[in-house]
């Protein structure tokens, strides 16, 4: 599905990562994994077309990158901050705020969906009500995944998901992405994330970045 | 009531002692502005003395020429100063701002010379220079704080306007809320005029003119004048310099190239 061929970046002289070989197919969970500024955020962020890359090339679906409209393909590659980033207002102002972007304005939302999807992270509909700007970063983060899955993307790149979640929260959250991944074809997600366990966890294959090489196992 | 009461050299320095009762007020409260109170008062007798002198022989002359230059160097020093009062700049900045102030300056002015005052000819220095240069004043501010406000808003709520970015906005979709705001800060000095004008401010211009024997109705007509011109030109310039900055922020791509941006010391 997501496929990239020797892609690299780096940053003044030096590489942070090259040759880049990643095959995403459908209904996988790829880890990348590698020590903190080996780049993992970077690589995330040139996938979803929010940083150039410096050589190589990212296709989705044998189309190259370039040849889509960016908000198009943002549409299907959705990439999730480390730090969630909510806009002002209420929690559902947020969830019903993306579809007002002309990518989703056809999709319209769903509130039924959304108390679906929330209760999955035992929250209910007062949780809607809450003020964004007075969330925990663990409750910002719930709300961030929930408007990423409303959009109903293909790949999901999850950067540090639940880095500000509880144990729980944390456990529920995976069990959300591997249940959205399951539930339907062509989709796929991308995780970073500090925790050997978590990577073991969620991941199918990860994709180690060390220095400036780049290993898939 | 025509004419005026004309003052002297010496009446002038008469007026400078005024500042010498400053002078002691600091040296006996310990203040330490005496030093900056003199430069001050120096810098503005100097440079206005010679504006007068310039303006003087700019007005003898017939010919358009050394008018346009004199509107074309206030316009430049404007453009210029708009950048430097802010702190985070990219490249073509410079640029950006020279287009936004003359386009916005020019073509105001311009209209109101040619189409509501209707001077001859077009280029008469006694009208062209104090109407480009009140205009140019308040489209210096409405550039400066909307160049400001913007890049300082997309620095600050970076996160964000990417997660717009990331879930499939466009650049404008993405960059609207800071623009909107960008033009609204812009625009407040001069809607803070408009709305007290008269009544806790009477504009220079028009008391100017009162002293110097128009008749108040018409003062006041040339200041509802000028008002509109600043009014639309500040809006032309902070529009002019939101956009390009808008277009030199976030590329082709949808990307938001924050990397394009430094900061400065000013």
């Amino acid at each position: 599905m997501l496929v990239t061929t020797d892609l690299g970046r780096r940053i003044g002289e030096g590489w942070i990562w090259r040759g880049v070989d990643v095959q995403l197919m459908a209904g996988q969970n790829l880890a990348i994994v590698g020590p903190t500024g080996a780049g993992k955020s970077l690589l995330l962020r040139c996938l979803a077309g929010l940083d150039p890359a410096d050589e190589g090339r990212i296709a989705i679906d044998d189309k190259p990158l370039d040849q889509w409209q960016m908000p198009a393909y943002r549409a299907r590659v959705v990439y999730l901050h480390q730090r969630p980033a909510l806009w002002e207002g209420s929690v559902e102002d947020n969830l019903r705020a993306v579809f007002r972007l002309a990518a989703h304005r056809s999709k319209g939302y769903d509130r039924s969906v959304t108390i679906r999807r929330l209760a999955a992270f035992d929250r209910d509909a007062t949780f809607l009500e809450k003020y964004a700007a007075d969330l925990s970063g663990g409750e910002a983060q719930i709300v961030a995944l929930t408007r990423a899955l409303s959009v109903e993307p293909s790949v999901l790149l999850l950067d540090e998901p639940s880095a500000s979640m509880d144990a729980t929260a944390t456990e529920q959250a995976e069990e959300l992405v591997a249940r959205w991944v399951a539930e339907s074809p062509g989709r796929a997600s991308m995780w970073t994330s500090h925790d050997a366990a978590q990577v073991e966890r969620v991941a199918d294959r990860t994709l180690t970045l060390d220095g400036s090489r780049a290993t898939i196992s | 009531m025509n004419g005026y009461l004309q003052i002297g050299y010496a009446q002038t320095a008469v007026a400078g002692l005024l500042i010498v009762a400053n002078l002691g007020l600091s040296a006996a409260l310990r203040l330490d502005l005496g030093r900056r109170l003199v430069i001050a008062a120096l810098r503005m007798s100097v440079q206005l003395l010679l504006v007068g002198l310039v303006l003087e022989w700019v007005f003898s002359l017939e010919n358009p020429l050394p008018v346009l230059a004199m509107a074309a160097a206030m316009t430049a020093i404007a453009g210029v100063a708009a950048v430097n009062r802010t702190q985070r700049r990219f490249a073509g900045v410079y640029w950006s701002s020279l287009v936004s102030v003359t386009g916005a300056a020019f073509f105001v002015t311009g209209l109101a010379l040619v189409g509501i005052v209707r001077v001859d000819p077009w280029f008469d220095p006694q009208y062209l220079i104090p109407l480009l240069g009140m205009v140019l004043g308040n489209t210096l501010n409405g550039i400066s704080l909307s160049l400001d406000r913007f890049v300082e808003s997309l620095v600050q709520r970076r996160d964000a306007v990417e997660a717009t970015l990331a879930l499939g906005g466009t650049r404008w979709e993405a960059a609207h809320d800071q623009i909107r705001d960008a033009m609204r800060v812009g625009l407040i000095p001069t809607i803070n005029s408009m709305m007290v004008i008269g009544i806790v401010s009477l504009p220079g211009m028009m008391t100017g003119q009162i002293l110097a024997g128009a008749a108040p109705t018409d003062a006041v007509r040339y200041q509802i004048v000028i008002m509109f011109m600043i009014a639309s030109a500040a809006a032309l310039g902070a529009f002019g310099i939101v956009f390009f900055t808008y277009r030199r922020l976030f590329d082709d791509h949808h990307r938001l190239r924050l990397d394009r941006v430094h900061k400065v010391a000013a």
